[in-house]
């Protein structure tokens, strides 16, 4: 099961590659032999199941092509995560001294 | 209130604290620093905002900033000053936000003199800056006009959300006169600042002020509509002020300091039996042609005098379109044409003209 | 978009700020104009400041950052921003007000104005975008250009016995006595957007505490006139730029550093 998935706005991507260089996943690709509203070969992803909702995409984004969403995670030594807020590119981590 | 001797600089800038004005920005220049030293100590004490810029580029864009947040601002600056305005001034007509400039002029081209002049009628008339506009021009002659017209500039500024800016002489700004003050105008309170100001996307859609509209029509439509404005100051707000013109068959044409000179001008020559009148524009613009257009039937040509090689004299021309005579007069580098110099010129005028008596009218 | 069911156990972690409108951006594609907005945007929103926020866009390829930014904003002059933000501060001392600036108007053409505007003191903020280059008007050398770089007004690479050395403003100005925070950044990874989004969100901070001026300066990346794809520009710009455009803060009082420990 996925921990993480992103919602590709496909019409504001212009191809530009940034997040294909920053998903630790490596699953991130320009679309082949399709192409969005303006133009561009929009970014798609290869491998959903391996998302873990880093959001390092989302942050070097320059247009805003991704939201991100991450499952809340459930065990003991994780519960002193707080749903993170909505406009921040860092993911809080869990830690005993949070 | 009552009258007190006043100096031209400071009377101007008192004027401006009593018409509400909430910021002045400005930059030392001679013949008119006076001006800021005036608003330095009173702004301060009456809680508003004094700032002397790094320079009259900064002056102008502080300008234009704080007028973009719907207060009275103004600036005050001389000659080669409002040249480094220029930019700003086209910037904050297109952008349609009102604001009070004061020009003393001085002598010039280039760094010139601090002698007072007119030599920035062209500047001030023609255009604030680069492309299609105009300010609303006030020539002042004497202290207690340039009171008035501070207040008067300040209202038409608001009114039609554009430039309104006082043009004396350094000679105005240093006199030394008799002149009345008007009372206090409590200033706006923030609330009440114009829905089209920048205060804060509060509960509103933002609110963008520029001056860029990109694409042909976009630019032409803006223009349009600058132009529409510009037509209904030019047919509401147009002032002169003329002295015995009822029986005159020769006409004086002369704003500001040189004004006034004239009407001594006009006393003299009448003395001497030369059924002379003045008219001095008070907007140089929007420009009083159609009162001049209107005193053309009964004179026999003009004379304008000026304190620069011959500028007002073009829009007199332009008014007249070739059916008097109109001679010019103009003395530069700060030499202020007196009774003396002037009425000598208008004696030649009426000469040549009654030569010409049974002759066409002949252009200069 | 399609619209896609989210699993009830996923919770949010990014969507556009609110202080970011939905506009396309004109931006080419890989511009950090895109991410630097972005991350104004954020930061206005977690210090809920966005209906008292002006802001006044500059002459360069974000002339038409006003479409971007959803808060009220004013075009300047060409350099003419720091002048602009002084006079609309001055009269509305209870807003937030900062100027986003390239570099040929903040270091060319606006010298006169930040310097002032900083030693000043105003409690402005002003983001600075460093790119080395003048994009809008199609790749001149910019007062940041690099010794040695081709641009459009440099063919054969900057001289600087002809044109000077690169001007450093985060050391300039932080030298200025009047300014309270002034730091340089760069956002040409995840690491370094992230710190330079802290640095953003501490020099509004700055401001309304009312601790003086702050200046971030963000070494930026311009694919298009460098002549790069959007990737190998982040990786030009970070083997050459940061060389000589140092990360790092230039000016912090002690009361910007109690501000930012604090948190």
């Amino acid at each position: 099961m996925a921990r993480g998935m992103v919602i590709i706005d496909e019409d504001r991507c212009k191809g530009c590659g940034l997040c294909v260089t920053v998903c630790p996943a490596h699953i991130l690709q320009l679309a082949e032999g399709r192409f969005n509203a303006k133009g561009y070969r929009p970014i798609e992803v290869t491998d959903p199941q391996v998302c873990t909702g880093c959001a390092m995409c989302a942050t070097i984004c320059p247009d805003v092509v991704f939201t991100v969403y991450r499952r809340r995670r459930k065990s003991a030594r994780q519960a002193h995560d707080k749903p993170v807020r909505q406009a921040q590119g860092e993911p809080k981590r869990a830690s005993a001294a949070a | 209130m009552a009258k007190e001797l006043l100096e031209g600089n400071a009377a101007i800038a008192e004027a401006a604290v009593r018409a509400g004005v909430e910021a002045f920005f400005g930059y030392p220049i001679t013949p008119q620093t006076e001006v800021l030293e005036h608003f330095s100590e009173r702004l301060p004490e009456e809680g508003r905002v004094f700032l002397q810029a790094e320079s009259e580029v900064a002056s102008i864009n502080m300008v234009y900033g704080a007028a973009c947040a719907g207060v009275r601002v103004m600036s005050s600056s001389s000659s080669p000053g409002i040249s480094l305005m220029q930019e700003g001034l086209s910037y904050i007509a297109c952008s349609e936000v009102p604001a009070v400039l004061i020009n003393i002029m001085r002598g010039g081209p280039g760094l010139g003199n601090v002698q007072p002049s007119q030599g920035d009628y062209f500047q001030a008339v023609k255009m604030a800056g680069h492309g299609d506009f105009h300010m609303i021009i006030l020539a002042p002659a004497n202290v207690q006009e340039a009171i008035d017209y501070v207040g008067l500039a300040f209202d038409l500024a608001e009114k039609y959300r554009t430039i309104a800016m006082v043009v004396a002489d350094g000679a105005i700004g240093q006199m030394m006169e008799s002149a009345e003050l008007p009372p206090m105008r409590p200033v706006q309170r923030p609330e009440e600042r114009p829905s089209w100001a920048l205060t804060g996307a509060n509960g509103r859609e933002p609110n963008t002020i520029t001056s860029l509209y990109l694409g042909a029509e976009n630019l032409e439509q803006t223009n349009l509509r600058l132009q529409a404005k510009l037509k209904e100051i030019a047919a509401h707000e147009v002032r002169w002020k003329e002295y015995s013109t009822e029986d005159a068959d020769l006409l004086l044409v002369a704003f500001g300091t040189v004004g006034r000179v004239c009407q001594t001008v006009v006393r003299e020559a009448r003395e001497k039996g030369i059924k002379v009148g003045l008219l001095r524009p008070i907007t140089l613009w929007p420009f009083p042609s159609a009162r001049i257009e209107e005193l053309i039937p009964q004179v026999r040509g003009m004379l304008v005098v000026e304190m620069n090689a011959g500028q007002m004299v073009e829009d007199v021309r332009l008014a007249v379109e070739g059916r008097r005579p109109v001679r010019f007069y103009g003395r530069m580098g700060g030499v202020i044409p007196l009774p003396d110099d002037i009425l000598p010129e208008l004696e030649k005028l009426d000469a040549e003209l009654a030569g010409e008596e049974g002759g066409s009218h002949g252009d200069s | 978009m399609a619209t896609v069911e989210i699993p009830a156990d996923m919770e949010l972690v990014y969507k556009r700020p609110e202080s970011l409108t939905e506009a396309h951006t004109h931006y080419c594609p890989g511009c950090t104009h895109g991410t630097i907005h972005r991350l104004i945007a954020e930061v206005l929103d977690e210090l809920d400041v966005r209906e008292r926020t002006i802001g006044i866009a500059p002459v360069g390829c974000s002339v038409l950052a006003y479409y971007y930014l959803n808060v009220d904003m004013a075009e300047a002059a060409h350099g003419r921003a720091p002048a602009m933000a002084t006079g609309v501060k001055r009269v509305s001392p209870d807003k937030v007000v900062f100027t986003y600036q390239g570099d040929g108007d903040l270091a060319s053409i606006g010298i006169a104005e930040i310097i002032y505007a900083a030693n000043r003191g105003e409690l402005l903020t002003t983001i600075f975008v460093n790119n080395a280059i003048y994009g809008m008007t199609g790749g001149q050398m910019a007062p940041t250009t690099l010794p040695g770089q081709v641009t459009t007004s440099s063919p054969t690479g900057r001289d600087v016995v002809a044109a000077g050395y690169p001007m450093k403003i985060a050391e300039l100005l932080g030298g200025l006595p009047g300014t309270a925070y002034v730091t340089r950044q760069a956002v040409l990874d995840v690491p370094g957007i992230r710190r330079a989004k802290r640095a953003i969100k501490l020099a509004f901070q700055a401001q309304l505490a009312g601790l003086g001026f702050s200046l971030v300066e963000i070494l930026s990346t311009c694919n298009t006139n460098w002549h790069m794809e959007p990737v190998e520009a982040l990786e030009w710009a970070k083997e050459h730029m940061v060389a000589y455009f140092p990360v790092g803060d230039t000016k912090m009082t002690g009361e910007v550093r109690a501000l930012k420990e604090g948190k």
